[in-house]
């Protein structure tokens, strides 16, 4: 088991190391060999995860398993410690899930024209940001979560820097700069728990579950932690780098960034923060709680204003700004501090990985044929009426639409509902009134974001098939069924059959914030 | 004069520390341990040879002269290995009357400190040596000059970290520099020479505020020994307190000139420019390394007593370098002469600023643990930015502006040097794939916050994020579409690719190793 663990990590970093190596000389079948190399190689993390998880003792998910700690720099007492449970297995199943479709996907549809590199640099950029990924939510190690999180900047950044569209640099800039910053500070809470507790070690520190720390301590290591993850989740009001980066970025880049890269923030919120400083927690929480509720009705305004007609809305900044909201479900959830809370969260991080990815690659197709993503070339004068002439395309769009502005029985609606739970009967020592104020104000945001949400699906998906189209628009090709279906299938499988991560993640939950 | 030989402690009433005379004059001939002072001395034997074999070689030949001044560096590095394996061995020490050394304060010791500096200095020296090789050729310098002076200058930088009294130190310090500015002023194109004395007045007005540092202190306690002085600062009387913070304070700044810190770095890119590009990397590693040690030395055994004092304006100098040189690198324009040198230059003023964190926070616990973090990232930034500058060398053989615009679509025409820097300048940021460059940084950030220098930290980390900005610009440039198509293809010469594949490998290793390099944080140094 615990080679299977290595093995993921390895693997794709052996990959991305192999695009170094020359792959002939004539440069498209370099390319052709590069994208088949890069589907192997995913592909292989993809059946190794699910061998994992196969693997896993689903009896007891809470207990750390396929775990692997050695030493790794004694001088600074890192350690190579791996492991998943309950909770990091479905993030990184859903991780090397998105990686394999994004690199199905860009086998046919890599973006090309002058300037872009080639396909190798692609597929070396992707299996590095894998291993970034994949590390995440592998370590159990404090310093080897600050690398790991690191790791995905540098191929992020080449991936919308040089394979994006419009002013793909400056917001490019803007995310690395933006989530450097926070990851700065994140070291710098890291280092004052290493430092006054004396290991890096997550699983020891969170069964000391605070102790050995006092509350000053905590509450800076807490504030200086939640900072770095909170941009990089992004909670209101530190988001402002997330729109101009999925506007720019590739389809694959965005589908990755939303569906991952935002999860490994709220993913070490639970991680981190709850276990290992829960009396910072604990008193940071109202405002974190606050700043969730903000950004879910702040992410609905936005995208309301985005979705009018003449606002010349881009549909990417749009989905960006959605994810704004619903990260902020995910933020409210956690800061709930209950287990209801934390698992509504986890839930709708899956949730939200599954239903906006698959908007990204709909709305990259869409931007593919049409060359623009603005919503009111698009749509025109009546709308752009997807359901006559792409029905496929259209179908799947409203699908995912509905998915996710929470229809029960679809994904999106367990998570947020449940994290809405969490907010009104809020973890002893948490003001009550408050929780339920921000419980209301989300529950107003739900009600705004099924309105945009519709709104698009009347924009782009309805409308007269009669008017002169802005360009020929064929409906759904193979290889784009074989890299949305899954994700579909997921959020209905998600949506019926809750437990099924429900389950594995409740143990988890109590046990990182029982301490027990 | 007449109290200085006397020492200030006769005319105040207070017994000597020092025995003045000795029982036995022969005794005064002491054994020197030939074993630790090998890697100086043998950098000093291969100057000379160097110097001599100029003298009697045909001009065809002189090429010969760079591989014997490599060799002589390589067994200098050679001999640290038997003295890396025993206990520290200390040599030139005071004797007491009896003519026993026991506890006595010695002028050389080759702990772990002072080996670990050696590394840098020789190991430093080699590399630049390696890439001058074909600079020495292509720019005409004259060859026996130019290999004496570096291994003049390399012997100093050997020697200064082992030095454990003023007088050696500064003897150390001054022989790094003074064949520095002529190997600067080497470059016959004016621009060397106005680099030169640009940095010899800066360096000479340091050397004199320091001398005066030196002797103020030494008036207070009666020794030029660094735990000596310790000693005496202990016990000092109250009426020559000020006398010693005075002394203190001007002897920092002579080494904060040499370290190049804010306020005392405006020499430095000029300097830089002016000077050829393998000795813009000599001063920016080793000659930086030397003051630096120094800079250890003298605060956290001689002042040790002044840590809470030195701590915190270290720290404030520290904030400050990295701080100005981050936001001068960030104005460098790209198409501007020399642009590139010119920004590794302003980035090695601000990794100067974080080389002294450790430093402030060594003062600020009193305590030498944090040193080790100096230590360690000197290491790393040595290796990593050596081998930046080794890459600038090896384009500005085709493109001599060496603008920061012709690096742009390097990635396409020279895959492997485009790579090396790209991983060169990511350790520099500290960012993944550069894993050794981001610990180099985990443990100077450690340092400050198991210091308590919270603030510290916190303006680190920012200014982390302002350099990113500007190695990732030039990273992007690298791997940006070519337009420059008029740049004719060299081949590479042995010596620069065999430093690129030295730098770039032993960059690497640490990366997957990184234990290799921080077991000095951890391990004893003094």
């Amino acid at each position: 088991m615990n080679v299977v663990l290595i093995a993921l990590l390895l693997l794709p970093l052996a990959g991305a190391a192999l695009t170094l190596a020359p792959f002939g000389t004539d440069p498209e079948a370099a390319d052709r060999r590069a994208l088949r190399l890069g589907t192997a190689v995913t592909g292989l993390v993809l059946l190794l995860t699910i061998a994992l998880a196969a693997g896993f003792d689903h009896g007891r998910p809470a207990r750390m398993q396929a775990v692997t700690d050695v030493s790794w720099i004694p001088a600074v007492g890192v350690r190579l410690h791996l492991g998943v449970d309950g909770i990091s297995l479905p993030l990184i199943v859903l991780t090397a899930l998105l990686t394999f479709l994004c690199a199905v996907y860009s086998t046919k549809r890599l973006p090309d024209g002058p300037g872009v590199p080639s396909a190798r640099a692609f597929v070396g950029l992707l299996l590095l940001l894998e291993v970034g990924m994949l590390a995440t939510f592998a370590v159990l190690d404090l310093v080897l979560f600050f690398l790991a999180f690191e790791i995905v900047l540098i191929p992020m950044y080449f991936l919308i820097a040089r394979w994006g569209s419009g002013q793909k640099v400056p917001a490019a800039n803007r995310f690395i700069l933006y989530t450097l910053l926070g990851s700065a500070v994140m070291l710098l809470g890291f280092l004052l728990i290493g430092s006054k507790a004396g290991t890096f070690d997550m699983t020891q520190l969170a069964a000391a579950h605070g102790h050995g720390l006092s509350h000053p301590t905590q509450v800076i290591a807490a504030l200086c932690i939640g900072l770095g993850l909170a941009v990089k989740a992004p909670a209101w009001p530190l988001h402002s780098w997330l729109p101009d980066a999925h506007t720019s970025a590739p389809t694959v880049g965005s589908v990755l960034l939303a569906g991952v890269l935002l999860k490994m923030g709220t993913y070490g919120l639970v991680r981190v923060l709850l276990p290992i400083v829960p009396g910072g927690t604990a008193t940071l929480a109202p405002y974190l709680g606050a700043l969730a509720a903000v950004g879910v009705v702040y992410g609905a305004l936005a995208c309301l204003a985005l979705v009018r007609p003449g606002a010349k809305g881009d549909l990417k900044r749009l989905i960006a700004f959605s994810s704004v909201g619903h990260m902020g479900f995910v933020l409210l959830g956690i800061a709930s501090l209950t287990p209801v809370g934390v698992n509504g969260a986890l839930f709708a991080n899956i949730a939200h990985g599954l239903i906006t990815g698959l908007l990204f690659f709909l709305v990259g197709a869409l931007k593919d044929r049409y060359g623009t993503a603005d919503l009111d070339t698009l749509a025109g004068a009546t709308g752009a009426a997807l359901y006559g002439r792409a029905p496929r395309i259209g179908a799947l769009l409203a699908f995912a639409a509905v998915a996710s502005l929470g229809l029960p029985g679809l994904a999106g609606f367990w998570g947020e509902v449940l994290a809405m739970f969490g907010a009104f009967d809020p973890a002893a020592g948490l003001s009550r009134p408050a929780f339920v104020t921000y419980m209301v104000i989300a529950g107003l945001g739900t009600l705004l974001t099924a309105a945009y949400l519709l709104l698009v699906v009347k924009r782009v998906c309805m409308g007269d098939p009669k008017q002169p189209a802005l360009a020929d628009v064929p409906d759904m090709r193979p290889y784009e069924a074989v890299s949305w279906t899954p994700l579909a299938a997921l959020t209905l499988l998600a949506g019926l059959w809750p437990a099924l991560l429900l389950g594995l993640s409740d143990p988890a939950v109590k046990h990182l914030l029982g301490g027990g | 004069m007449h109290s200085s030989v006397l020492g200030p402690h006769e005319l105040l009433g207070q017994p000597a520390m020092t025995p003045l005379a000795v029982v036995d004059p022969g005794s005064l001939i002491q054994s020197v341990d030939w074993v630790a002072v090998a890697p100086p001395l043998i950098a000093a034997v291969a100057a000379l040879a160097v110097l001599l074999a100029d003298l009697f070689l045909p001009a065809g030949r002189k090429k010969a002269l760079g591989w014997l001044t490599a060799g002589g560096l390589a067994l200098a590095l050679i001999a640290l290995l038997p003295l890396a394996r025993g206990n520290t061995r200390s040599t030139f020490c005071l004797q007491n009357v009896t003519g026993a050394t026991d506890n006595a304060p010695c002028s050389y010791v080759a702990d772990h400190f002072a080996l670990v500096f050696q590394l840098l200095a020789l190991g430093g020296a080699l590399i630049t040596a390696l890439i001058s090789i074909h600079t020495v050729d292509e720019e005409e310098l004259p060859g026996g000059e130019y290999w004496f002076l570096l291994l003049s200058s390399a012997t100093g930088a050997a020697l200064l970290p082992a030095a454990r009294d003023l007088a050696t130190l500064i003897i150390a310090l001054e022989v790094v520099s003074l064949p520095a500015f002529a190997l600067v002023a080497l470059r016959r194109d004016g621009r060397g020479a106005e680099a030169a004395l640009k940095f010899f007045l800066s360096s000479v007005t340091a050397t004199a505020v320091m001398l005066l540092g030196v002797s103020f202190v030494y008036a207070a306690t009666g020794s030029l020994h660094l735990t000596a002085i310790a000693d005496g600062l202990t016990h000092l009387p109250a009426q020559l307190k000020p006398l010693a913070e005075a002394g203190a304070a001007l002897t920092l700044v002579g080494f904060a000139f040499k370290v190049a810190a804010v306020p005392f770095h405006f020499w430095l890119p000029d300097t830089y420019t002016g000077s050829p590009i393998p000795i813009a990397g000599y001063l920016s590693v080793v000659s930086k390394a030397a003051g630096l040690a120094g800079l250890a030395l003298v605060t956290t055994i001689a002042f040790h007593q002044y840590g809470h004092t030195w701590g915190l304006a270290l720290g404030v100098l520290a904030a400050l370098t990295m701080t100005v040189g981050n936001v001068a690198a960030l104005r460098q324009r790209a198409d501007t002469r020399h642009s590139a040198v010119r920004l590794l230059a302003w980035s090695s003023v601000s990794q100067a600023g974080y080389l002294l964190v450790p430093l402030a926070a060594a003062g600020a616990t009193r305590a030498t643990a944090p040193i080790g973090a100096t230590v360690a990232y000197a290491l790393i930034y040595g290796v990593v930015n050596l081998g930046a500058f080794a890459v600038v060398s090896a384009v500005a053989r085709t493109a001599p502006a060496a603008r920061l615009d012709d690096f742009r679509g390097l990635f396409a025409r020279r895959r492997w040097t485009a790579l090396a820097l790209a991983f060169f300048l990511l350790c520099l940021a500290g960012l993944p794939p550069g894993v050794i460059g981001l610990f180099g940084k985990v443990v100077v950030f450690r340092a400050a916050v198991d210091a308590g220098l919270g603030w510290l930290a916190v303006i680190m980390a920012a200014n982390v994020v302002i350099a990113l900005y500007y190695y990732l610009t030039w990273t992007a440039k690298l791997f940006a579409p070519a337009e420059a198509a008029g740049l004719e293809q060299r081949r590479t010469p042995a010596g620069l690719t065999a430093t690129l594949a030295l730098t770039a490998s032993v960059a690497v290793v640490l990366s997957v190793a990184p234990q290799l390099v921080l077991q000095v944080v951890s391990g004893t140094l003094f």
